[in-house]
């Protein structure tokens, strides 16, 4: 008999939240705390969504995205989790790079990435300082106008090498182009800068066991194995969802799923404007990734290559390279055993933004042979940087857009959410349907772990408030406008 | 709720933000941000907390009257004042 993974389930909750990414689950710990009674959904048999890890025989741990995030998250987990995660953060120490135009290592804050612009690059120091405040002055709120290219090319014009050193870690960090919006590069790039990249000790697997105790602590009931099927209306109120075939009643949803998945699935277009429909429509998907894991045998050791590795044969920076097939860019992340207090084992995970369709419509065999390549070619490169790799590892996997569409359920794959104009969609969610809320990846600025888990602290605001002013009807909230 | 109290509420809110931070020097006039190391995200916690303790909602466009003390302060008490003396 089939397992019922919502056996004991409550019949109703005040909030249901749809999927375990960091956004999904820093939402769902803080309305907990809040008051609410949450219940936490997960298709998938491990919490995490992207922060997530998978562990394989022979003794490997294998971490999809934790090196790294900004210093930022250390705020975040102590605000939002708990002093012990926030104490667990490190520095990563070495950031390095390898291409045609450039080989240098960096430890990836304001004050190195200034010596290296004007070192390595000779470029002068008052455009330094002047591209870093105009960076760091932008927001959330600004015109979208100018792009990434544009931006460059008034600091840096026709310095391909300094665009390249500037744009490869956050192509990395966030999925974004030189063409999207100057501000989603300006964000994520200002964080880094502030302090430098950084991973949490004890690894994805540590956090998110953390995290789990924390939720239960917190009294989120926490369900995996639970697809939700559908979000149930009433009028234009949430009512409650459809979890593995079986109806729970709420009052609202916190969907931390894809928001193309969120309106046309969950909820369905008929439900919202038909002006509504016609902006998501427009809304772009931003690109899928391949991972290729690699992990060193027990008892092997490697040389320190770094944490973060940019390597890539291309000439230069070129957005339609970095997503092609024949990879000429990737990035490696080495795991090294200090990660894994205790541990004495070794993995490296390369990772290269792809696109879904360059791998959706192969046949098995293709498939097959094409991820065999994805691996090959990888440890050929890897060679130059770990020699005999073949030997000294003992377990390889590749995973492609479709291994991620399949973990993620995110159309397309998309390991980096939507592109900008997604977040206007998930922001005016609610006041389509009140009570129906988004905190997925959109807009890239929270597709890594710090926009993410931000993110769902900033909805689970307006979650929260929207939760008051319906259980407040007896005393109303006042509101302190004048 | 008296100036003293809505202020000493305030700064209990700070404390737990940001708990690195000293709070006995902070000069009423002089904007937070530049006294305490406060970020956007702070101060949503700021109104998320305003809400919990005392069941107040700061919508939007008034974040801006939190940006010192003195207008914290002067933007609150009215408010927290007719709180109490509705409950």
């Amino acid at each position: 008999m089939k397992r019922n993974w919502l056996k004991g389930a409550r019949s109703a909750y005040d909030v249901v939240v749809v999927g375990s990414g960091l956004a999904g689950m820093t939402a769902a710990n803080l309305l907990s705390k809040l008051g609410h009674s949450v219940l936490l959904v997960e298709h998938h048999y491990n919490l995490g969504g992207l922060a997530t890890w998978f562990k394989r025989k022979g003794g490997h741990i294998l971490d999809i995205s934790l090196h790294g995030f900004p210093a930022g998250m250390i705020k975040t987990f102590r605000k939002y989790w708990t002093k012990e995660m926030a104490d667990s953060v490190i520095r990563l120490k070495s950031i390095r790079f390898d291409n045609p135009q450039f080989q240098l290592n960096t430890t990836f804050d304001r004050v190195d990435f200034t010596n290296v612009l004007r070192e390595r690059f000779g470029v002068v120091k008052e455009v330094i300082d002047e591209f870093f405040t105009t960076a760091r002055s932008m927001n959330f709120y600004d015109e979208l106008k100018m792009t990434t290219r544009e931006m460059f090319e008034k600091f840096f014009p026709g310095r391909k090498d300094v665009w390249r050193f500037l744009m490869e870690p956050i192509t990395y960090a966030n999925g974004s182009t030189l063409d999207d919006p100057a501000l989603t590069y300006g964000i994520v790039f200002s964080n880094f800068m502030d302090k430098g990249v950084f991973t949490f000790k004890g690894g994805t697997d540590q956090l998110i066991k953390k995290m789990k105790n924390e939720l239960v602590k917190n009294g989120v009931d926490i369900r995996t194995h639970c697809l939700v099927e559908k979000v149930h209306l009433e009028g234009k109120a949430v009512r409650g969802v459809c979890i593995n075939g079986q109806d729970i009643g709420c009052r609202s949803v916190l969907s931390n799923s894809n928001i193309l998945n969120t309106v046309h699935k969950l909820v369905g277009d008929k439900h919202f404007s038909p002006e509504f429909i016609r902006e998501v429509k427009q809304v772009r998907l931003n690109n899928s990734s391949c991972q290729v894991y690699i992990g060193i045998k027990k008892g092997e050791t490697i040389d320190n290559a770094g944490d973060l590795l940019f390597t890539s044969v291309a000439d230069e920076y070129n957005t339609e390279k970095i997503l092609d097939k024949q990879v000429t860019s990737r990035t490696f992340s080495f795991y090294y055993p200090e990660i894994r207090p205790g541990s004495d084992r070794y993995s490296i995970v390369s990772s290269t933004n792809a696109r879904y369709e360059d791998w959706a419509n192969l046949t098995e065999t293709q498939y097959k042979k094409a991820k065999e390549n994805l691996i090959q070619t990888t440890l050929d490169v890897l060679e130059k940087y770990v020699p005999d790799i073949r030997k000294k590892a003992d377990y390889f996997e590749a995973a492609t857009p479709k291994t991620f569409k399949r973990y993620t359920l995110a159309p397309g794959g998309t390991s980096f959410g939507t592109k900008f104009e997604g977040l206007k969609i998930s922001r005016n969610l609610p006041k389509e349907i009140p009570g129906l809320f988004h905190s997925g990846s959109v807009g890239i600025i929270m597709s890594g772990w710090l926009g993410a888990a931000n993110y769902g602290v900033i909805v689970a605001n307006e979650v929260d408030k929207f939760m008051r002013t319906l259980k407040d009807e007896t005393q109303p909230l006042v509101t302190a406008s004048v | 709720m008296t100036k003293d109290e809505v202020r000493q509420a305030i700064l209990d809110i700070l404390a737990d933000i940001a708990p690195d931070e000293d709070m006995n020097s902070i000069n009423d006039e002089a904007t937070l941000r530049e006294q305490i190391d406060l970020d956007s995200m702070d101060f949503l916690d700021i109104v998320m907390e305003l809400r919990k303790r005392f069941n107040i909602e700061v919508p939007e466009k008034d974040y801006e009257q939190l940006v010192s003390m003195a207008s914290c302060i002067q933007y609150l008490q009215p408010i927290l004042n007719d709180r109490q003396l509705a409950s």
